[in-house]
Protein backbone atom coordinates (compact mmCIF):
# COMPACT_ATOMS: atom_id res chain seq x y z
CA UNK A 1 0.00 0.00 0.00
CA UNK A 2 1.28 3.42 -0.88
CA UNK A 3 1.63 5.68 2.14
CA UNK A 4 -0.59 8.73 1.97
CA UNK A 5 1.23 12.06 2.00
CA UNK A 6 -0.64 14.17 4.56
CA UNK A 7 1.25 17.28 3.62
CA UNK A 8 -1.05 17.18 0.59
CA UNK A 9 -4.22 17.45 2.70
CA UNK A 10 -6.54 20.13 1.32
CA UNK A 11 -5.68 23.71 2.25
CA UNK A 12 -8.28 25.68 4.15
CA UNK A 13 -9.75 28.92 2.88
CA UNK A 14 -9.62 30.99 6.06
CA UNK A 15 -11.68 33.86 4.67
CA UNK A 16 -14.36 31.44 3.53
CA UNK A 17 -14.51 29.67 6.89
CA UNK A 18 -14.69 32.92 8.85
CA UNK A 19 -17.38 34.26 6.55
CA UNK A 20 -19.54 31.18 6.90
CA UNK A 21 -19.16 31.20 10.67
CA UNK A 22 -20.17 34.87 10.75
CA UNK A 23 -23.35 34.00 8.88
CA UNK A 24 -24.14 31.08 11.19
CA UNK A 25 -23.65 33.35 14.20
CA UNK A 26 -26.28 35.75 12.91
CA UNK A 27 -28.96 33.05 13.08
CA UNK A 28 -31.61 33.39 15.76
CA UNK A 29 -33.36 30.40 17.34
CA UNK A 30 -36.34 31.06 19.57
CA UNK A 31 -39.21 29.47 21.51
CA UNK A 32 -40.08 25.83 20.76
CA UNK A 33 -37.12 25.29 18.44
CA UNK A 34 -34.86 26.71 21.13
CA UNK A 35 -36.27 24.39 23.79
CA UNK A 36 -35.75 21.39 21.49
CA UNK A 37 -32.23 22.54 20.73
CA UNK A 38 -31.43 23.06 24.41
CA UNK A 39 -32.60 19.57 25.33
CA UNK A 40 -30.54 18.18 22.48
CA UNK A 41 -27.48 20.08 23.72
CA UNK A 42 -27.97 18.75 27.25
CA UNK A 43 -28.15 15.24 25.82
CA UNK A 44 -24.88 15.80 23.92
CA UNK A 45 -22.78 17.03 26.82
CA UNK A 46 -19.80 15.06 28.11
CA UNK A 47 -19.91 16.43 31.64
CA UNK A 48 -16.26 16.82 32.42
CA UNK A 49 -13.96 17.17 35.38
CA UNK A 50 -10.23 17.02 34.69
CA UNK A 51 -8.60 18.74 37.62
CA UNK A 52 -5.64 17.79 39.74
CA UNK A 53 -7.90 18.35 42.73
CA UNK A 54 -10.57 15.80 41.62
CA UNK A 55 -11.75 13.36 44.25
CA UNK A 56 -14.03 10.30 44.24
CA UNK A 57 -16.65 12.45 45.93
CA UNK A 58 -16.52 15.10 43.24
CA UNK A 59 -16.77 12.49 40.49
CA UNK A 60 -19.77 10.85 42.19
CA UNK A 61 -21.46 14.22 42.54
CA UNK A 62 -20.87 14.98 38.86
CA UNK A 63 -22.26 11.58 37.87
CA UNK A 64 -25.41 12.32 39.87
CA UNK A 65 -25.72 15.61 38.03
CA UNK A 66 -25.29 13.83 34.69
CA UNK A 67 -28.24 11.56 35.49
CA UNK A 68 -30.36 14.21 37.28
CA UNK A 69 -29.51 17.52 35.64
CA UNK A 70 -32.32 19.46 37.32
CA UNK A 71 -35.11 17.42 38.87
CA UNK A 72 -37.61 20.27 39.10
CA UNK A 73 -37.91 20.28 35.30
CA UNK A 74 -39.75 17.22 33.99
CA UNK A 75 -38.70 15.27 30.87
CA UNK A 76 -35.07 16.29 30.85
CA UNK A 77 -32.63 13.95 29.13
CA UNK A 78 -29.44 12.84 30.87
CA UNK A 79 -26.11 14.08 29.58
CA UNK A 80 -24.35 11.83 27.06
CA UNK A 81 -21.40 10.89 29.22
CA UNK A 82 -19.13 11.86 32.05
CA UNK A 83 -15.46 12.44 31.29
CA UNK A 84 -12.82 11.81 33.95
CA UNK A 85 -9.17 10.84 34.49
CA UNK A 86 -8.44 7.08 34.34
CA UNK A 87 -8.07 6.88 38.13
CA UNK A 88 -11.76 7.77 38.53
CA UNK A 89 -13.22 5.45 35.89
CA UNK A 90 -14.18 2.75 38.41
CA UNK A 91 -15.97 5.29 40.60
CA UNK A 92 -17.79 6.76 37.63
CA UNK A 93 -18.82 3.40 36.17
CA UNK A 94 -20.37 2.43 39.49
CA UNK A 95 -22.11 5.79 39.85
CA UNK A 96 -23.78 5.86 36.43
CA UNK A 97 -24.65 2.16 36.29
CA UNK A 98 -28.00 1.49 34.64
CA UNK A 99 -28.61 5.13 33.67
CA UNK A 100 -27.43 4.96 30.06
CA UNK A 101 -24.82 7.64 30.73
CA UNK A 102 -21.48 6.60 29.25
CA UNK A 103 -18.12 6.88 30.95
CA UNK A 104 -15.32 8.49 29.00
CA UNK A 105 -11.75 8.57 30.21
CA UNK A 106 -8.87 10.69 29.00
CA UNK A 107 -5.71 8.69 28.43
CA UNK A 108 -2.26 8.74 26.78
CA UNK A 109 -0.52 11.11 29.19
CA UNK A 110 -3.27 13.72 29.01
CA UNK A 111 -2.97 16.68 28.51
CA UNK A 112 0.56 17.07 27.09
CA UNK A 113 0.89 13.64 25.49
CA UNK A 114 4.59 13.59 26.28
CA UNK A 115 5.27 10.02 27.28
CA UNK A 116 6.40 6.74 25.75
CA UNK A 117 4.14 4.62 23.55
CA UNK A 118 4.27 1.87 26.18
CA UNK A 119 2.96 4.06 28.96
CA UNK A 120 0.27 5.51 26.69
CA UNK A 121 -0.95 2.04 25.78
CA UNK A 122 -1.01 1.00 29.42
CA UNK A 123 -2.85 4.20 30.33
CA UNK A 124 -5.48 3.33 27.72
CA UNK A 125 -5.71 -0.29 28.78
CA UNK A 126 -6.23 0.61 32.43
CA UNK A 127 -9.08 2.93 31.49
CA UNK A 128 -10.72 0.29 29.27
CA UNK A 129 -10.23 -2.52 31.78
CA UNK A 130 -11.85 -0.40 34.45
CA UNK A 131 -14.92 -0.13 32.26
CA UNK A 132 -14.57 3.08 30.26
CA UNK A 133 -16.95 3.15 27.28
CA UNK A 134 -14.96 5.83 25.52
CA UNK A 135 -11.33 6.92 25.48
CA UNK A 136 -10.20 10.50 24.80
CA UNK A 137 -6.58 10.43 23.65
CA UNK A 138 -4.25 13.32 22.86
CA UNK A 139 -1.91 13.32 19.86
CA UNK A 140 1.79 14.13 20.21
CA UNK A 141 1.72 17.71 18.95
CA UNK A 142 5.51 18.01 19.09
CA UNK A 143 5.91 15.14 16.63
CA UNK A 144 3.16 16.57 14.48
CA UNK A 145 4.94 19.91 14.20
CA UNK A 146 8.15 18.07 13.27
CA UNK A 147 6.27 16.65 10.30
CA UNK A 148 6.38 13.12 11.69
CA UNK A 149 2.89 12.29 10.42
CA UNK A 150 3.51 8.53 10.26
CA UNK A 151 4.32 8.55 13.96
CA UNK A 152 1.01 10.22 14.72
CA UNK A 153 -0.85 7.78 12.46
CA UNK A 154 0.77 4.74 14.08
CA UNK A 155 0.19 6.09 17.54
CA UNK A 156 -3.52 6.58 16.96
CA UNK A 157 -3.83 3.18 15.27
CA UNK A 158 -2.09 1.47 18.21
CA UNK A 159 -4.29 3.18 20.78
CA UNK A 160 -7.38 2.34 18.74
CA UNK A 161 -6.40 -1.30 18.89
CA UNK A 162 -5.87 -1.08 22.65
CA UNK A 163 -9.34 0.44 23.03
CA UNK A 164 -11.08 -2.74 21.86
CA UNK A 165 -14.80 -2.06 21.94
CA UNK A 166 -14.42 1.40 23.52
CA UNK A 167 -14.91 4.30 21.14
CA UNK A 168 -11.85 6.43 20.53
CA UNK A 169 -11.92 10.23 20.52
CA UNK A 170 -8.75 11.85 19.23
CA UNK A 171 -7.90 15.26 20.71
CA UNK A 172 -6.00 17.40 18.21
CA UNK A 173 -5.46 20.31 20.64
CA UNK A 174 -6.12 22.82 17.89
CA UNK A 175 -4.93 25.70 20.07
CA UNK A 176 -1.42 24.32 19.71
CA UNK A 177 -1.62 23.49 16.01
CA UNK A 178 -1.60 27.11 14.92
CA UNK A 179 -3.22 27.09 11.48
CA UNK A 180 -6.42 25.74 9.93
CA UNK A 181 -4.28 23.86 7.39
CA UNK A 182 -2.65 21.93 10.22
CA UNK A 183 -6.02 21.29 11.87
CA UNK A 184 -7.27 19.81 8.60
CA UNK A 185 -4.15 17.69 8.22
CA UNK A 186 -4.36 16.36 11.79
CA UNK A 187 -8.07 15.60 11.29
CA UNK A 188 -7.31 13.59 8.14
CA UNK A 189 -4.59 11.59 9.89
CA UNK A 190 -6.79 10.85 12.91
CA UNK A 191 -9.76 9.69 10.83
CA UNK A 192 -7.64 7.52 8.54
CA UNK A 193 -5.99 5.94 11.58
CA UNK A 194 -9.37 4.86 12.94
CA UNK A 195 -10.66 7.62 15.22
CA UNK A 196 -14.36 7.30 16.04
CA UNK A 197 -14.48 10.97 17.05
CA UNK A 198 -12.20 13.90 16.47
CA UNK A 199 -12.10 16.42 19.28
CA UNK A 200 -10.75 19.95 19.32
CA UNK A 201 -9.12 20.47 22.66
CA UNK A 202 -8.08 19.31 26.08
CA UNK A 203 -9.57 22.39 27.70
CA UNK A 204 -6.17 23.15 29.21
CA UNK A 205 -4.98 25.41 26.39
CA UNK A 206 -6.46 28.67 25.20
CA UNK A 207 -7.91 29.05 22.60
CA UNK A 208 -9.90 25.84 23.01
CA UNK A 209 -12.87 25.03 20.76
CA UNK A 210 -14.00 27.81 18.42
CA UNK A 211 -16.67 27.80 15.73
CA UNK A 212 -14.23 28.23 12.80
CA UNK A 213 -11.89 25.47 13.93
CA UNK A 214 -14.88 23.16 14.43
CA UNK A 215 -16.12 23.99 10.95
CA UNK A 216 -12.73 23.03 9.49
CA UNK A 217 -12.98 19.68 11.27
CA UNK A 218 -16.60 19.14 10.20
CA UNK A 219 -15.56 19.73 6.58
CA UNK A 220 -12.82 17.13 7.02
CA UNK A 221 -15.40 14.67 8.40
CA UNK A 222 -17.65 15.34 5.41
CA UNK A 223 -14.84 14.67 2.93
CA UNK A 224 -13.88 11.52 4.82
CA UNK A 225 -17.49 10.33 4.72
CA UNK A 226 -17.79 10.91 0.98
CA UNK A 227 -14.47 9.15 0.37
CA UNK A 228 -14.96 6.10 2.60
CA UNK A 229 -18.62 5.99 3.66
CA UNK A 230 -17.56 5.90 7.31
CA UNK A 231 -19.16 8.33 9.76
CA UNK A 232 -16.84 10.01 12.24
CA UNK A 233 -18.09 11.98 15.25
CA UNK A 234 -17.14 15.48 16.32
CA UNK A 235 -16.52 16.85 19.80
CA UNK A 236 -15.72 20.49 20.36
CA UNK A 237 -14.44 20.88 23.92
CA UNK A 238 -13.46 23.75 26.15
CA UNK A 239 -14.68 27.33 26.09
CA UNK A 240 -18.30 26.55 25.19
CA UNK A 241 -20.07 27.84 28.25
CA UNK A 242 -23.32 29.37 27.03
CA UNK A 243 -26.40 28.02 25.31
CA UNK A 244 -26.46 30.55 22.51
CA UNK A 245 -23.03 29.50 21.34
CA UNK A 246 -23.91 25.81 21.69
CA UNK A 247 -27.01 26.33 19.53
CA UNK A 248 -24.78 27.88 16.87
CA UNK A 249 -22.67 24.72 16.92
CA UNK A 250 -25.80 22.65 16.29
CA UNK A 251 -26.74 24.84 13.33
CA UNK A 252 -23.26 24.37 11.93
CA UNK A 253 -23.35 20.58 12.29
CA UNK A 254 -26.78 20.37 10.69
CA UNK A 255 -25.72 22.52 7.74
CA UNK A 256 -22.36 20.87 7.20
CA UNK A 257 -23.04 17.20 7.89
CA UNK A 258 -26.83 16.95 8.01
CA UNK A 259 -29.34 15.72 10.55
CA UNK A 260 -27.74 12.27 10.81
CA UNK A 261 -24.98 13.75 12.95
CA UNK A 262 -27.39 15.45 15.34
CA UNK A 263 -27.40 12.73 17.98
CA UNK A 264 -25.05 12.14 20.84
CA UNK A 265 -23.68 9.15 19.00
CA UNK A 266 -21.98 11.50 16.53
CA UNK A 267 -21.77 14.88 18.20
CA UNK A 268 -20.71 15.86 21.72
CA UNK A 269 -19.86 18.94 23.70
CA UNK A 270 -16.97 18.65 26.14
CA UNK A 271 -18.04 21.07 28.84
CA UNK A 272 -18.82 21.55 32.49
CA UNK A 273 -20.43 24.95 32.96
CA UNK A 274 -22.50 24.69 29.74
CA UNK A 275 -24.95 22.30 31.42
CA UNK A 276 -26.05 24.85 34.02
CA UNK A 277 -26.45 27.57 31.43
CA UNK A 278 -28.67 25.27 29.34
CA UNK A 279 -30.72 24.43 32.45
CA UNK A 280 -31.09 28.11 33.29
CA UNK A 281 -32.35 28.78 29.77
CA UNK A 282 -34.80 25.88 29.94
CA UNK A 283 -36.10 27.08 33.29
CA UNK A 284 -36.43 30.59 31.81
CA UNK A 285 -38.49 29.20 28.92
CA UNK A 286 -40.70 27.31 31.39
CA UNK A 287 -41.19 30.05 34.01
CA UNK A 288 -40.73 33.20 31.95
CA UNK A 289 -38.22 34.68 34.41
CA UNK A 290 -34.49 35.08 34.08
CA UNK A 291 -32.64 32.74 36.43
CA UNK A 292 -29.74 33.01 38.85
CA UNK A 293 -26.90 30.51 39.27
CA UNK A 294 -27.59 29.98 42.96
CA UNK A 295 -30.75 28.00 42.18
CA UNK A 296 -28.82 25.29 40.31
CA UNK A 297 -26.54 22.59 41.64
CA UNK A 298 -22.83 23.22 41.39
CA UNK A 299 -21.20 21.40 38.46
CA UNK B 1 -16.78 80.57 8.34
CA UNK B 2 -19.52 78.82 10.24
CA UNK B 3 -19.04 75.26 11.35
CA UNK B 4 -21.47 72.49 12.01
CA UNK B 5 -21.77 71.63 15.68
CA UNK B 6 -20.89 68.04 16.57
CA UNK B 7 -23.78 66.58 18.54
CA UNK B 8 -23.25 63.88 21.11
CA UNK B 9 -24.75 60.41 20.74
CA UNK B 10 -26.19 59.40 24.10
CA UNK B 11 -25.70 55.68 24.59
CA UNK B 12 -26.24 53.29 27.48
CA UNK B 13 -23.57 51.93 29.82
CA UNK B 14 -23.19 48.17 30.28
CA UNK B 15 -20.14 46.32 31.59
CA UNK B 16 -17.85 49.31 31.17
CA UNK B 17 -18.77 49.80 27.50
CA UNK B 18 -21.16 52.16 25.76
CA UNK B 19 -23.34 50.09 23.44
CA UNK B 20 -26.54 51.25 21.80
CA UNK B 21 -29.62 49.41 22.98
CA UNK B 22 -29.80 45.92 21.50
CA UNK B 23 -33.33 46.74 20.33
CA UNK B 24 -32.16 49.61 18.13
CA UNK B 25 -35.02 51.78 19.42
CA UNK B 26 -34.84 55.38 20.59
CA UNK B 27 -37.08 58.07 22.08
CA UNK B 28 -37.00 61.86 22.12
CA UNK B 29 -37.55 63.52 25.48
CA UNK B 30 -38.64 67.13 25.11
CA UNK B 31 -38.06 70.30 27.08
CA UNK B 32 -40.43 73.20 26.38
CA UNK B 33 -41.47 71.48 23.17
CA UNK B 34 -37.91 71.08 21.98
CA UNK B 35 -36.28 67.67 21.58
CA UNK B 36 -33.21 67.42 23.83
CA UNK B 37 -31.70 64.31 22.30
CA UNK B 38 -32.15 60.91 20.69
CA UNK B 39 -31.98 58.57 23.65
CA UNK B 40 -31.74 54.77 23.71
CA UNK B 41 -35.04 53.09 24.55
CA UNK B 42 -33.57 50.11 26.39
CA UNK B 43 -35.21 46.69 26.25
CA UNK B 44 -35.57 43.59 28.39
CA UNK B 45 -32.42 42.17 26.82
CA UNK B 46 -30.39 45.21 27.77
CA UNK B 47 -31.48 44.57 31.35
CA UNK B 48 -30.43 40.95 31.01
CA UNK B 49 -27.02 41.88 29.60
CA UNK B 50 -26.52 44.45 32.34
CA UNK B 51 -27.33 41.85 35.00
CA UNK B 52 -24.75 39.47 33.56
CA UNK B 53 -22.14 42.25 33.63
CA UNK B 54 -23.13 43.32 37.14
CA UNK B 55 -22.98 39.76 38.46
CA UNK B 56 -19.54 39.24 37.01
CA UNK B 57 -18.23 42.47 38.49
CA UNK B 58 -19.82 42.19 41.92
CA UNK B 59 -17.54 39.57 43.52
CA UNK B 60 -14.25 41.23 42.61
CA UNK B 61 -15.63 44.66 43.62
CA UNK B 62 -16.70 43.36 47.02
CA UNK B 63 -13.32 41.69 47.44
CA UNK B 64 -11.41 44.91 46.97
CA UNK B 65 -10.26 46.38 50.24
CA UNK B 66 -12.69 48.86 51.75
CA UNK B 67 -9.97 51.46 51.57
CA UNK B 68 -9.56 50.95 47.83
CA UNK B 69 -13.32 51.27 47.22
CA UNK B 70 -13.11 54.52 49.12
CA UNK B 71 -10.34 55.75 46.82
CA UNK B 72 -12.36 54.84 43.73
CA UNK B 73 -15.44 56.72 44.98
CA UNK B 74 -13.27 59.71 45.74
CA UNK B 75 -11.91 59.50 42.22
CA UNK B 76 -15.46 59.66 40.83
CA UNK B 77 -15.92 62.94 42.71
CA UNK B 78 -12.65 64.28 41.31
CA UNK B 79 -13.67 63.56 37.72
CA UNK B 80 -17.16 64.96 38.34
CA UNK B 81 -15.58 68.20 39.53
CA UNK B 82 -13.56 68.44 36.32
CA UNK B 83 -16.68 68.01 34.19
CA UNK B 84 -18.80 70.45 36.18
CA UNK B 85 -19.45 72.84 33.31
CA UNK B 86 -20.80 70.07 31.10
CA UNK B 87 -23.19 68.86 33.78
CA UNK B 88 -24.44 72.38 34.48
CA UNK B 89 -25.09 72.90 30.77
CA UNK B 90 -26.96 69.61 30.47
CA UNK B 91 -29.06 70.31 33.54
CA UNK B 92 -30.02 73.63 32.01
CA UNK B 93 -30.91 71.95 28.74
CA UNK B 94 -33.16 69.72 30.84
CA UNK B 95 -34.94 72.76 32.25
CA UNK B 96 -32.99 73.77 35.34
CA UNK B 97 -31.88 77.33 36.11
CA UNK B 98 -28.18 78.11 36.27
CA UNK B 99 -28.16 78.60 40.06
CA UNK B 100 -30.07 75.37 40.67
CA UNK B 101 -27.87 73.46 38.27
CA UNK B 102 -24.64 74.57 39.93
CA UNK B 103 -26.06 73.62 43.35
CA UNK B 104 -27.11 70.21 42.08
CA UNK B 105 -23.68 69.41 40.64
CA UNK B 106 -21.91 70.64 43.78
CA UNK B 107 -24.14 68.50 45.97
CA UNK B 108 -23.57 65.47 43.74
CA UNK B 109 -19.82 65.82 44.10
CA UNK B 110 -20.08 66.28 47.85
CA UNK B 111 -22.37 63.29 48.17
CA UNK B 112 -19.84 61.08 46.42
CA UNK B 113 -17.15 62.31 48.82
CA UNK B 114 -19.45 61.63 51.76
CA UNK B 115 -19.91 57.98 50.80
CA UNK B 116 -16.25 57.60 49.83
CA UNK B 117 -15.53 58.35 53.46
CA UNK B 118 -17.92 55.67 54.68
CA UNK B 119 -16.53 52.78 52.60
CA UNK B 120 -14.07 51.63 55.24
CA UNK B 121 -16.16 52.60 58.25
CA UNK B 122 -19.72 51.28 57.96
CA UNK B 123 -18.74 47.70 58.69
CA UNK B 124 -17.27 48.68 62.08
CA UNK B 125 -20.43 50.62 62.93
CA UNK B 126 -22.96 47.97 61.95
CA UNK B 127 -21.09 44.87 63.05
CA UNK B 128 -21.35 43.54 66.55
CA UNK B 129 -20.15 40.98 69.02
CA UNK B 130 -23.21 39.27 70.43
CA UNK B 131 -23.61 37.89 73.93
CA UNK B 132 -24.64 34.24 73.76
CA UNK B 133 -25.11 31.48 76.29
CA UNK B 134 -22.42 28.90 75.64
CA UNK B 135 -18.75 28.77 74.83
CA UNK B 136 -18.98 30.57 71.53
CA UNK B 137 -17.52 33.75 70.20
CA UNK B 138 -20.55 35.09 68.33
CA UNK B 139 -20.19 38.01 65.96
CA UNK B 140 -22.17 39.60 63.13
CA UNK B 141 -20.68 41.47 60.22
CA UNK B 142 -21.93 43.04 57.01
CA UNK B 143 -21.78 41.51 53.53
CA UNK B 144 -23.05 43.18 50.35
CA UNK B 145 -26.48 42.04 49.13
CA UNK B 146 -25.15 41.54 45.59
CA UNK B 147 -26.66 42.89 42.39
CA UNK B 148 -29.00 45.83 43.01
CA UNK B 149 -31.48 47.37 40.58
CA UNK B 150 -32.07 51.11 40.87
CA UNK B 151 -35.17 52.87 39.61
CA UNK B 152 -33.98 56.47 39.75
CA UNK B 153 -36.15 59.38 40.79
CA UNK B 154 -37.95 60.83 37.76
CA UNK B 155 -37.58 64.49 38.77
CA UNK B 156 -33.87 64.65 39.46
CA UNK B 157 -31.43 64.27 36.56
CA UNK B 158 -28.15 63.95 38.41
CA UNK B 159 -28.33 64.27 42.19
CA UNK B 160 -31.07 61.65 42.51
CA UNK B 161 -29.06 59.13 40.53
CA UNK B 162 -25.78 59.81 42.34
CA UNK B 163 -27.50 59.63 45.72
CA UNK B 164 -28.90 56.20 44.86
CA UNK B 165 -25.74 54.74 43.33
CA UNK B 166 -23.18 55.97 45.90
CA UNK B 167 -24.31 54.07 49.02
CA UNK B 168 -24.92 50.92 47.00
CA UNK B 169 -21.46 50.69 45.46
CA UNK B 170 -19.82 51.97 48.65
CA UNK B 171 -21.11 48.78 50.27
CA UNK B 172 -19.56 46.47 47.66
CA UNK B 173 -22.68 45.87 45.57
CA UNK B 174 -22.92 46.27 41.83
CA UNK B 175 -25.95 47.95 40.29
CA UNK B 176 -28.12 48.49 37.23
CA UNK B 177 -29.83 51.88 37.20
CA UNK B 178 -32.67 53.12 35.01
CA UNK B 179 -32.17 56.84 34.55
CA UNK B 180 -35.01 59.36 34.82
CA UNK B 181 -36.98 58.92 31.61
CA UNK B 182 -37.21 62.57 30.63
CA UNK B 183 -33.93 63.76 32.17
CA UNK B 184 -31.42 61.25 30.80
CA UNK B 185 -28.58 63.48 29.58
CA UNK B 186 -26.69 63.78 32.87
CA UNK B 187 -27.11 60.08 33.58
CA UNK B 188 -25.25 59.12 30.42
CA UNK B 189 -22.58 61.75 31.03
CA UNK B 190 -22.25 60.45 34.58
CA UNK B 191 -21.60 57.01 33.05
CA UNK B 192 -18.71 58.58 31.15
CA UNK B 193 -17.38 59.87 34.46
CA UNK B 194 -17.61 56.35 35.92
CA UNK B 195 -15.86 54.87 32.90
CA UNK B 196 -12.88 57.16 33.42
CA UNK B 197 -12.57 56.98 37.17
CA UNK B 198 -11.23 53.51 38.03
CA UNK B 199 -14.67 52.00 38.64
CA UNK B 200 -14.37 48.46 37.22
CA UNK B 201 -16.67 47.82 34.25
CA UNK B 202 -19.97 46.27 35.32
CA UNK B 203 -20.03 47.66 38.86
CA UNK B 204 -22.38 50.39 37.67
CA UNK B 205 -24.59 49.94 34.62
CA UNK B 206 -26.90 52.70 33.44
CA UNK B 207 -29.87 52.24 31.12
CA UNK B 208 -32.16 54.86 29.66
CA UNK B 209 -35.73 54.28 28.57
CA UNK B 210 -39.28 53.61 29.62
CA UNK B 211 -39.46 52.84 33.34
CA UNK B 212 -42.86 51.13 32.98
CA UNK B 213 -41.52 48.76 30.36
CA UNK B 214 -38.37 47.77 32.24
CA UNK B 215 -39.70 47.62 35.79
CA UNK B 216 -41.28 44.11 35.61
CA UNK B 217 -37.92 42.63 34.57
CA UNK B 218 -36.25 44.16 37.62
CA UNK B 219 -38.88 42.50 39.77
CA UNK B 220 -38.81 39.04 38.20
CA UNK B 221 -35.13 38.60 37.32
CA UNK B 222 -33.82 36.07 39.83
CA UNK B 223 -30.24 37.27 39.61
CA UNK B 224 -31.11 40.74 40.90
CA UNK B 225 -30.91 40.54 44.68
CA UNK B 226 -32.45 43.87 45.63
CA UNK B 227 -34.16 46.89 44.09
CA UNK B 228 -34.01 50.50 45.22
CA UNK B 229 -37.14 52.27 44.00
CA UNK B 230 -36.86 56.07 44.21
CA UNK B 231 -40.26 57.12 42.92
CA UNK B 232 -43.79 57.38 44.28
CA UNK B 233 -46.09 55.38 42.02
CA UNK B 234 -47.97 53.06 44.43
CA UNK B 235 -49.12 50.76 41.63
CA UNK B 236 -45.54 50.22 40.52
CA UNK B 237 -44.40 49.59 44.06
CA UNK B 238 -47.08 46.95 44.52
CA UNK B 239 -46.18 45.32 41.24
CA UNK B 240 -42.49 45.32 42.14
CA UNK B 241 -43.15 43.75 45.54
CA UNK B 242 -45.39 41.09 43.98
CA UNK B 243 -42.86 40.17 41.31
CA UNK B 244 -40.10 40.07 43.90
CA UNK B 245 -41.78 37.31 45.92
CA UNK B 246 -40.36 34.61 43.67
CA UNK B 247 -36.79 35.06 44.86
CA UNK B 248 -37.44 36.99 48.08
CA UNK B 249 -35.82 40.04 46.60
CA UNK B 250 -35.20 42.95 48.93
CA UNK B 251 -37.24 45.99 47.86
CA UNK B 252 -36.32 49.37 49.31
CA UNK B 253 -38.64 52.27 48.52
CA UNK B 254 -37.47 55.88 48.91
CA UNK B 255 -40.32 58.03 47.67
CA UNK B 256 -39.41 61.28 49.44
CA UNK B 257 -37.18 62.80 46.78
CA UNK B 258 -35.71 65.90 48.49
CA UNK B 259 -32.16 64.89 47.65
CA UNK B 260 -30.70 68.07 49.06
CA UNK B 261 -31.62 67.11 52.60
CA UNK B 262 -29.50 65.24 55.11
CA UNK B 263 -31.81 62.26 54.77
CA UNK B 264 -29.65 61.20 51.82
CA UNK B 265 -26.42 61.56 53.73
CA UNK B 266 -26.47 58.79 56.27
CA UNK B 267 -24.79 55.40 56.52
CA UNK B 268 -28.08 53.56 56.98
CA UNK B 269 -28.49 53.86 53.22
CA UNK B 270 -25.45 51.61 52.94
CA UNK B 271 -26.91 49.23 55.51
CA UNK B 272 -30.11 48.86 53.47
CA UNK B 273 -28.09 46.83 50.96
CA UNK B 274 -26.07 44.72 53.35
CA UNK B 275 -26.76 41.25 54.69
CA UNK B 276 -25.81 40.33 58.22
CA UNK B 277 -23.59 37.33 58.55
CA UNK B 278 -23.43 35.87 62.02
CA UNK B 279 -20.64 33.50 62.93
CA UNK B 280 -20.58 31.09 65.87
CA UNK B 281 -16.97 30.37 66.65
CA UNK B 282 -16.32 27.74 69.33
CA UNK B 283 -13.98 28.87 72.07
CA UNK B 284 -12.49 27.25 75.08
CA UNK B 285 -12.69 28.76 78.48
CA UNK B 286 -9.49 30.67 78.60
CA UNK B 287 -9.45 31.55 82.26
CA UNK B 288 -10.86 29.78 85.27
CA UNK B 289 -13.34 32.64 85.62
CA UNK B 290 -14.93 31.77 82.25
CA UNK B 291 -14.77 33.10 78.78
CA UNK B 292 -12.28 35.82 78.07
CA UNK B 293 -14.63 37.34 75.55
Amino acid sequence: MIEKDYSLSPRVDKMGIDDRVARIKARSIKKEAKVQGLKMILNMIDLTTLEGADTDGKVRQMCYKAIHPHDSLPDLPTTAAVCVYPTFVKTAVKAVKGSGVKVASVATAFPSGHSSRKIKLMDTKIAVDNGADEVDMVISRGRFHSGDYNFIFDEIAAIKEACGKARLKVILETGELGTYDKVRRASDIAMDAGADFIKTSTGKISPAATLPVTLVMLEAIKDHYYATGRMVGMKPAGGISNSKLALQYLVMVKETLGGKWLTNEWFRFGASSLANDVLMQLEKQASGNYQAKEYFSID
Amino acid sequence: MSRIEVLKTYKIYIGGAFPRTESGRFYQPKQKGKVIGNICLSSRKDVRNAVVAARKAQGPWANRTAYNRSQVLYRIAEILEGRKAQFVEELMTQGSTKVKAVTEVDLSIDRMIYFAGWCDKYNQIFSSVNPVSGSFFNFSSMEPTGVVGIIANQDSGLLGLVSAIAPIIAGGNSCIAIAAENLPLCAVTFAEVLATSDVPGGVVNILTGDKKELLPHFGTHKDINAVLYCDGDQKEITQLRTDAVDNLKRIVVKSEGDFESNAWENPYLIQSFQETKTTWHPIEHIAAAGSGY
